[in-house]
């Protein structure tokens, strides 16, 4: 159970202090974990970059008309990552492209953690019914379309921009969080103390939020973190296609500016790896700490 | 449950699934924005009598009903529409840029799956040793790699600097017999080494903890106790069962493979589906996008009813469910 008290208490103790004891114990596991630690590390180091880039970079420097740098230089002083083909410092792209990343990253990943949590927790509250065999049937749909042919139709019918992008991303990728958090909340609808909560008057919407969802809500953090992660990787795959905001400078826009340039065959090195590695380094990060939560938060693997 | 209604009940399935992406198709090009002469005008190619006349062709002035059963018998029919930009059949032009994606992607989903799921045995086989840390960080920084970027990395070190392959493409041209072979192998290497690295690490990963699952199983401990050699206890029993989950993500991943194909067809040039997909979105040449995500999930549904149809039988358990 996920909100098991490490500490033992009086009885008349609130939720939340309960709570704040459990998650202590947890972040003493966490920290144990070197992987999860590297991981958050990493985190950190970006979002402080992310939200010091106003500070870091002034608007003139990376905008194409107002670039002052020579085109297509390989990093020297004043570029320590070179420029771009209107004279940018890639460096400063990478700076203001952390902002746009995470930004998408974490916002997709928590409409897609949104959506799947309340599909996925009706689905198990009302499991065996018409409802949960409707939504398991939708849910199995967006499991089976490819994601990408699926997020192409939408982003070309919706139009390119930030917003779209972070729309369709979401859409396309909620529907695993919908299956894991189905099959957590199947198992704790059967619980005794849920029977009882129903029969001294407990409404439907009283035994989901105060009982199946701090249940389902370990797993479901694990997994959006780990959707971040996908989330990054199909923000950068929708720009490398065009399918980005034409002008919101992402790391998938300056690769994709890169490619459509011919970085590759005309051996402009610092202006294709830095964003990739940027986009590497958070992938995994993301996926470092998600995988250590994962272990803390998931009772079947914490036993082995 | 009896093998034939086990087979009966998967196919229905498989073609309500379809029936619901065409509809879905249906509604996308219909229902978003405002109507699809609003979502054509934004393609700068057609003018208002073009618009006009696409208009009357859609039979939008008729009631959406109708539409609906024109659309579905249409499409049933094999008529995906004609191309915006190029007023051909996009049933003609998919059909000529299926072979490079079956064989890149085929390939592709073989090479990846075979070599990921060797490493996910011998790591999960000989949990926490050397092999298995390193091919875990291996296949963790694979895994977050984008395929696009994976590709232009490749190309940049292998074609931009070593001028071992060619920068793109299906054929130099002009060759015929076993030198043009020869020629379309060389430029299919790269791309086919992107999607095969691309891949790897998530069958590794799923390999390596089916393995670790198993091995934890009764019957595993039961052979151990009868003195099974350690060689044939992996070989004879673990393996089999292992492979059984990693079998079925092999076909359910087709969807993402074939995904990370569009990406690596655009950055290679390799005249597939994803490349005509990629030039219809700088178009934005809507009717061939549709039949695109038409024929892409017809694919996979038809890769999944495969993968659950075999899994029947190397499984019978399943089917008596």
């Amino acid at each position: 159970m996920a909100t098991e008290a490490r500490v033992v208490r009086p009885a008349k103790v609130s939720t939340w202090s309960r709570r704040r004891a459990t998650m202590a114990g947890h972040w003493a596991t966490f920290r144990a974990s070197r992987r999860g630690m590297v991981g958050l590390s990493i985190l950190v180091f970006f979002t402080v970059v992310a939200v010091a880039s106003p500070l870091l970079v002034s608007e003139a420097e990376v905008s194409p008309a107002l670039a002052t740098g020579p085109l297509h230089a390989p990093p020297q002083v004043g570029y320590p990552l070179g420029t771009d083909n209107f004279g940018r410092s890639v460096l400063d792209l990478l700076i203001v492209g952390a902002r746009v990343s995470l930004l998408v990253g974490v916002t997709a990943a928590i409409g897609a953690m949104l959506i799947g949590a309340i599909v996925g927790i009706s689905a198990g509250y009302f499991g065996g019914t018409r409802i949960d065999a409707g939504l398991n049937a939708l849910t199995n749909w967006f499991l089976v379309i490819p994601w990408l042919a699926l997020a192409i139709a939408l982003a070309t019918v919706l139009g390119a921009s930030l917003t779209n992008v972070i729309v369709v991303i979401a859409i396309t990728s909620w529907a695993a969080t919908a299956r894991l958090v189905r099959a957590q909340a199947l198992t704790v609808k059967e619980r005794s103390y849920i029977e009882r909560s129903r029969a001294i008057g407990g409404s439907h919407w009283h035994v989901v939020t105060r009982h199946v969802l701090p249940n389902v809500f370990p797993v479901l953090f694990a997994n959006t973190i780990l959707m971040v992660a996908l989330a990054i990787l199909s923000e950068t795959t929708l720009a490398i296609l065009g399918l980005s905001d034409p002008v919101a400078i992402s790391w998938g826009k300056v690769i994709e500016s890169a490619f459509t340039a011919g970085a590759m065959t005309a051996g402009y090195w610092w202006w294709l790896i830095p964003p990739g590695i940027c986009i590497v380094l958070v992938t995994l990060a993301f996926t470092m700490v998600g995988f250590a939560l994962d272990e803390i938060l998931s009772p079947r693997l914490r036993q082995r | 449950m009896g093998s034939r209604r086990y087979l009966v009940s998967k196919t229905l399935q498989a073609v309500v699934t379809l029936w619901f992406v065409l509809t879905f198709n249906f509604f996308l090009f219909r229902i978003l924005p405002g109507d699809p002469v609003a979502v054509l005008a934004r393609s700068e190619k057609l003018t208002p009598d073009d618009i006009a006349r696409l208009q009357h062709e859609l039979g939008l002035d008729r009631p959406m009903l109708q539409q609906y059963f024109v659309y579905m018998q249409q499409t049933l029919s094999g008529n995906l529409g004609e191309s915006l930009t190029t007023t051909k059949e996009v049933k003609d032009m998919i059909g000529s840029r299926m072979l490079p994606t079956v064989v890149l992607v085929g390939f592709g989903t073989l090479f990846a799956s075979y070599f990921g799921v060797v490493i996910g045995i011998r790591g999960g086989w000989r949990r926490g040793g050397r092999f298995d840390t390193t091919s875990q960080y291996g296949s963790l920084i694979l895994y977050s790699m984008p395929e696009g970027w994976l590709g232009m990395l490749l190309l940049l070190v292998f074609s931009g600097w070593l001028h071992w392959f060619p920068a793109g493409g299906y054929t130099t041209g002009g060759l015929t017999g076993t030198a043009r072979v020869v020629d379309i192998v060389d430029h299919l290497f790269l791309p086919l080494l992107t999607l095969t690295l691309g891949y790897i690490g998530g069958y590794a990963i799923v390999m390596r903890s089916s393995m670790i699952d198993t091995t934890h199983e009764d019957f595993v401990q039961t052979a151990r106790a009868k003195g099974v050699p350690d060689r044939l206890v992996r070989k004879r029993h673990v393996v089999p069962n292992a492979f059984l989950p990693a079998f079925t993500l092999i076909f359910l991943s087709f969807g993402f493979v074939l995904g990370g194909a569009i990406v690596i067809e655009t950055v290679f040039s390799w005249p597939g589906l994803g490349l005509l997909t990629y030039q219809a979105i700088q178009t934005l040449d809507f009717p061939v996008i549709q039949g695109v995500f038409l024929i892409a999930s017809a694919a996979v549904i038809l890769a999944n009813l495969i993968a659950d149809i075999t899994y029947g039988y190397l499984d019978p358990r399943i089917k008596q469910a």
